[in-house]
């Protein structure tokens, strides 16, 4: 696998720019983190990268075929599902065993299938990180995915997240740098 | 707090005492015409239907306009569903199926009745017309439903690349079937109104409209009022029966 070169991005919505000329490479095999203030166009640069918004100009080289996993910023889970059951949905050839033995090491047992309308916010995130992890990937782009973890599970969370992304291509978007640091980013950009 | 923990009151609900006041209301206005022609009352009514439960033409003219009824309303259901769904992915079905559901929804019941009698036998005239009552309500729900879908769920399916199938199954069908339930839901009492309607106009033999018009020409009111609440209960029971297998089949989806 190839570095993902992002190169002179540009994107606006209603005439006010968000993304104004924006390069990077993203390296192969490495966690990449970036950081900016709210409404500084991180989500805009993850949607771009996803393929679910078009930027107004600038390229991506070295994205094509490559399968994509995403946390995004809201838990975005089918409410009548189970966590198990969430998670295999994106990768049903997932054995449940080894979906359970990651929900234990997140501190989710004893609700693997429960309906997920009926777990708290926390929980739920924790599941919405799982499923993309659990995901088939070579990429995976995290929107500020411990958001509203407390420090005690986003501890747990992040090592978990850490061993699941050693060696692989990532990029975290976050605001803060300590999550960066915990997952090893091997750089820090700004927008 | 004085309330919690008490259920709300199930507003709109059909409440025993307001029946039985509106029944009364009725038999008083009887006796007071005693005028058996104009005015039947209740107890007649229901003595007549008790002694038409006790005839096969009862029963065979149910079977007559249930049948037929029912196969409109189905085949509407699964027409209209269908469109809907091929309208959502193909904007061109949209736009060639807008100017047909417009004319059926504007065109009166009655001419389509008449149209249809020209060109088909009353036989199967209640299916034509409960199928095309139906139609437009349920493609114009569901169709909505599919438009109403979830799109930050619709963006997740499309990231990870979840099959077509598996998109249906998961991802639009708990949303829309909310949305298709209650166009079944309004769709069900309407079918029936306009089916019993067809079979007045067009008299197929052993329809339930043939009995109606009978008991018309022949003044027979208590007839009139006893095939009247039959249709009421057959049309009933078939909402209650379609959506109580309708609501079995979402919970056992969502248990797959």
């Amino acid at each position: 696998m190839e570095d993902i070169v992002i190169r002179s991005l540009c994107k606006a919505f209603d005439g006010k720019p968000v993304l104004q000329g924006f390069s990077a490479t993203l390296p192969a095999g490495r966690v990449s983190c970036i950081m900016a203030p709210s409404g500084g166009g991180k989500t805009t640069l993850l949607r771009i990268l996803l393929g679910l918004e078009a930027a107004d100009s600038g390229e991506i080289c070295g994205l094509a075929g490559l399968r994509l996993s995403a946390v995004f910023q809201e838990d975005r889970l089918l409410e009548n599902l189970s966590p198990v059951a969430n998670i295999r949905l994106v990768n049903p050839r997932r054995p449940r065993g080894e979906v359970l033995a990651a929900l234990a090491a997140v501190r989710l047992s004893g609700c693997e299938d429960q309906p997920a309308r009926e777990l708290s916010g926390g929980m739920r995130r924790r599941v919405a990180i799982l499923r993309a992890l659990l995901a088939e990937w070579d990429v995976l782009l995290l929107d500020e995915p411990f958001k509203g973890l407390d420090e005690e599970t986003k501890a747990c969370v992040l090592a978990f997240v850490r061993r699941a992304v050693e060696g692989r291509t990532a990029v975290l978007v976050t605001h803060d740098a300590a999550e960066a640091r915990a997952l090893g980013a091997a750089q820090i950009l700004t927008l | 707090m004085a309330s919690e923990g008490k259920k709300p009151a199930r507003r709109g609900r059909i409440r025993p005492w307001a029946v039985a006041l509106w029944l009364l209301v009725w038999q008083g206005a009887s006796m007071a015409i005693d005028q058996q022609i104009l005015l039947v009352s209740p107890v007649r009514v229901v003595v007549r239907l008790l002694e038409m439960a006790l005839t096969a033409e009862l029963w065979t003219s149910i079977g007559f306009s249930l049948l037929r009824i029912g196969a409109g309303f189905l085949l509407a259901a699964a027409l209209g569903a269908g469109l809907a769904a091929l309208s959502a992915r193909f904007s061109r079905v949209e736009e060639l199926f807008a100017p047909a559901m417009l004319a059926i929804q504007s065109v009166p019941v009655a001419s389509f009745i008449i149209l249809a009698l020209i060109w088909f036998s009353s036989r199967s005239l209640s299916v034509l017309i409960s199928f095309l009552m139906v139609l437009p309500v349920l493609y114009a729900n569901t169709l909505g439903g599919i438009r109403a879908a979830d799109a930050q769920l619709l963006e997740m399916a499309q990231v990870f690349r979840l099959p077509a199938a598996r998109r249906v199954r998961y991802v639009y069908l708990p949303q829309v079937l909310p949305y298709f339930r209650s166009a079944c839901q309004a769709a069900l009492g309407l079918c029936w109104k306009a089916g019993i309607a067809a079979e007045v106009i067009g008299m197929p033999d052993g329809s339930i409209g043939e009995r109606l018009q009978q008991a018309k020409v022949y003044l027979n009111t208590p007839d009139l009022f006893a095939w009247t609440l039959v249709i009421v209960l057959v049309s009933l029971a078939f909402q209650r029966v379609f959506l109580w297998l309708l609501d079995r089949g979402a919970r056992a989806l969502e248990r797959m």
